[in-house]
């Protein structure tokens, strides 16, 4: 019945309002990064991972543009081990202004430096490295996935929240790990907790077979604390402590309670519109990284509605304006920082089957905008470009 | 306390008898609240995740959005037995009965299209395409123009209901949630929940005639968010829910000033008069109960426990 209804009457109806209809050119680059070996193959990285997003993003976009004459197109280039990823950013360059990356931090600045990029609209959809919001930042670079910071200075929020204080960590060997649990004592600090003691994971045993054998162990010279804190960006051992301490107490951070820019587990808000919007496209879940390339997307084709311009002069200046809000089924508008192009967002405090908070926590306040008791503050970038 | 007793009691004994129907979208089930005794007297059990809910114009018929079936429900009010369902397309959120009270305009969250319902042969007479996720729904009392508002698209739809086509579309601020056409329908009215405004257009052509924004104290704009609104006997004024703020305004419709702000429950939705609009009944999500204000004190005078994330509301007269 349900697939009678749409299949009927489902082409009939594509009006278009505007005689001339202007194109905006979106491209999108995927420079691969290598995975690291992780002891459990749980759960595959999906490989069209934030492309997805963008996809929907696009979608969205079109929607809305055949009411207004405007049209848009996504021009997608992926860069495997061992090719160039400059070639190929000039590529699309030379076709449009606007690039959505998905790179390693030094890719991206590579890119944003070229001759090509200047005056261009760069969204970093992939890397929340703090010092490309902070003094490696560039003009011509935004960010829309949520900064480590971010992340963390969210969960730093829970733990006073909750006055878990008397903390422990566990830190990975993986760059992205250190620079994790870098952030993370960075928010400690920020919100006036400390570590009382750190170790870190350098085992290489099968996890999945003695788990239960050697976490006990390794977390019985911890003594007492409240809660044990994971820095395993590349989920590698994490998922093999939880249920395993030698103590019964809650694990956050990489594993157990996370602060992530989106999840499946996200309904509120018109998230499940979202949700199941992109479900029904790509035959899987949403994940932080196709949120952030959706939310570039869409930041492109919410400042071509507003303007009807497509040059990027006009679009850069209305995203960093007063005017701009975008509505990313988070609760609040979103809009980006003007000290360093970071996307201002909540982030989901949430387990793998439910959202436990969302931050800004209630209580944390801010002189401006609550939102930015999240990541670097104004005061606190060392970011220059945007001045 | 005493003098809220007595108050409460005089307006219990001039208001007729009439009933709130609430549906509560986690619990599939419609509250039904008697507006004498200000309690929950039935609870029905519908399909799921109940969303919009309206009357048919002789109150013998209620229109029920199953959102997660996929349907709308039409269920006999007196016995509160589904009758049967319409086709509704994918995931219907809100709708809006034409003045023929034939034609339902149902709006497919999930699908970007609004489908029009003949509720009497049940079949799908037109399906016409907007923009992502319409929500909004309105007719125009004269029966010649529906709305649909589109959420992500943000835009106003205007459809002409003898063509089933749109002939124009106009921009609003982020998110729009709602529509209503008041003053015999010479203003269409559409709330932006993420834009934080109220716009007025101007039907005859389609442009904008006002805008209103909010600011309740001691709460970030953006979380002032409008979402439902209703009109007071008259048009004068309009009653409208400022979600995840807790509060609604009343909004002057000649000078489309904001005159107060009255705190309700969590995350305000939708809401519906009885049938003299001395009370107001207001959907509260999060929670989970619904608020009753005194429309000419503007205060808040009960609150009224129902079911899980109650969304919309709709009057029955029940007869004195």
């Amino acid at each position: 019945m349900k697939h009678l209804v749409s299949g009927a009457l489902f082409g009939c109806a594509l009006t278009t309002f505007a005689s001339a209809e202007t194109t905006l050119t979106i491209g999108y680059l995927r420079v691969e990064q290598p995975a690291p070996p992780t002891l459990s193959n749980l759960d595959p990285i999906p490989e069209d991972n934030g492309l997805a997003g963008a996809q929907t993003g696009l979608a969205d976009n079109l929607t809305t543009g055949k009411f207004l004459g405007q049209n848009y197109e996504l021009t997608v280039a992926e860069v495997f081990e061992g090719d160039d990823p400059l070639a190929a950013a000039r590529d699309l360059l030379s076709a449009s202004p606007y690039l959505v990356i998905d790179a390693a931090p030094k890719d991206i600045t590579a890119i944003a430096d070229m001759a090509e990029a200047e005056g261009a609209v760069l969204f970093n959809t992939s890397a929340g490295d703090l010092s490309l919001r902070d003094a490696e930042c560039r003009g011509n670079l935004l960010h829309t996935i949520a900064s480590d910071a971010m992340r963390t200075d969210a969960l730093a929020q829970v733990l006073v929240k909750k006055r878990w204080d008397d903390l422990v960590m566990i830190t990975g060997t993986h760059a992205a790990d250190t620079s994790y649990a870098e952030a993370m004592r960075r928010s400690l600090t920020k919100f006036g907790l400390s570590l009382e003691a750190e170790k870190e994971w350098a085992f290489d045993a099968d996890m999945r077979r003695n788990a239960s054998q050697e976490v006990p162990l390794f977390t019985q010279d911890f003594g007492d604390y409240d809660t044990l804190i994971i820095a395993d960006e590349v989920h590698d051992f994490g998922r093999y402590v939880l249920y395993n301490t030698w103590q019964a107490r809650p694990v956050v951070g990489s594993e157990g309670l996370t602060a992530v820019g989106w999840s499946p587990v996200i309904e509120q808000w018109g998230a499940a519109q979202l949700q199941s919007r992109f479900e029904e496209e790509h035959a899987r879940e949403m994940t932080a990284q196709d949120y952030a390339a959706w939310a570039a997307v869409r930041t492109l084709g919410e400042a071509m509605t507003r303007t009807n311009a497509t040059d990027p002069e006009t679009l850069r200046s209305y995203i960093m304006s007063d005017q701009f809000e975008l509505a990313g089924f988070k609760g609040r508008p979103l809009t980006y920082r003007d000290w360093n192009g970071q996307l201002r967002q909540p982030i989901a405090i949430a387990h793998p089957r439910a959202l436990v908070a969302q931050a800004p926590l209630e209580g944390f306040l801010h002189q401006t905008n609550e939102l930015d008791s999240l990541g670097l503050d104004r005061p606190e970038s060392k970011c220059e470009a945007f001045q | 306390m005493i003098r809220l007793t007595a108050m409460f009691s005089l307006l219990a004994s001039t208001a007729m008898a009439g009933e709130i129907w609430v549906t509560n979208e986690k619990d599939d089930t419609i509250s039904v609240i008697s507006t004498e005794t200000l309690e929950v007297v039935r609870t029905y059990e519908t399909g799921e995740r109940p969303r919009g809910i309206l009357f048919n114009s002789d109150y013998s018929r209620v229109y029920i959005c199953a959102s997660d079936s996929n349907a709308v429900q039409v269920m006999d009010p007196n016995s509160g037995e589904i009758l049967h369902e319409l086709p509704s397309g994918d995931d219907p959120e809100q709708f809006v009965l034409h003045p023929d009270d034939r034609h339902l305009y149902i709006a497919n969250e999930d699908d970007a299209i609004t489908t029009v319902v003949d509720v009497e042969t049940r079949k799908v007479v037109a399906q016409i395409d907007v923009g992502v996720e319409p929500e909004g729904m309105a007719v125009s009392p004269d029966g010649k123009i529906a709305i649909t508002t589109s959420e992500t698209t943000n835009m106003a739809h205007w459809i002409d209901t003898e063509t089933q086509e749109l002939f124009a579309n106009t921009l609003v601020d982020s998110r729009p949630r709602h529509a209503e056409f008041i003053k015999d329908g010479a203003e269409m009215w559409v709330s932006s929940e993420i834009g934080g405004t109220l716009t007025v257009f101007d039907t005859a052509t389609q442009t904008e005639k006002a805008k209103m924004s909010f600011e309740v104290q001691g709460v970030h704009p953006d979380r002032v968010q409008p979402v439902g609104f209703e009109f007071t006997a008259g048009d004068t004024h309009a009653f409208v829910a400022l979600g995840p703020s807790n509060h609604v305004a009343v909004v002057n419709a000649e000078t489309y000033e904001v005159e107060d702000y009255i705190l309700v429950g969590r995350r305000v939705w939708h809401m519906d008069f009885n049938e003299d609009r001395s009370m107001l009944f207001t959907t509260n999500g999060v929670s989970g109960d619904v608020t009753v204000i005194d429309v000419e004190k503007r205060e808040a005078i009960k609150s009224i426990k129902v079911g899980r994330f109650p969304w919309g509301a709709a009057f029955r007269p029940t007869g004195s």
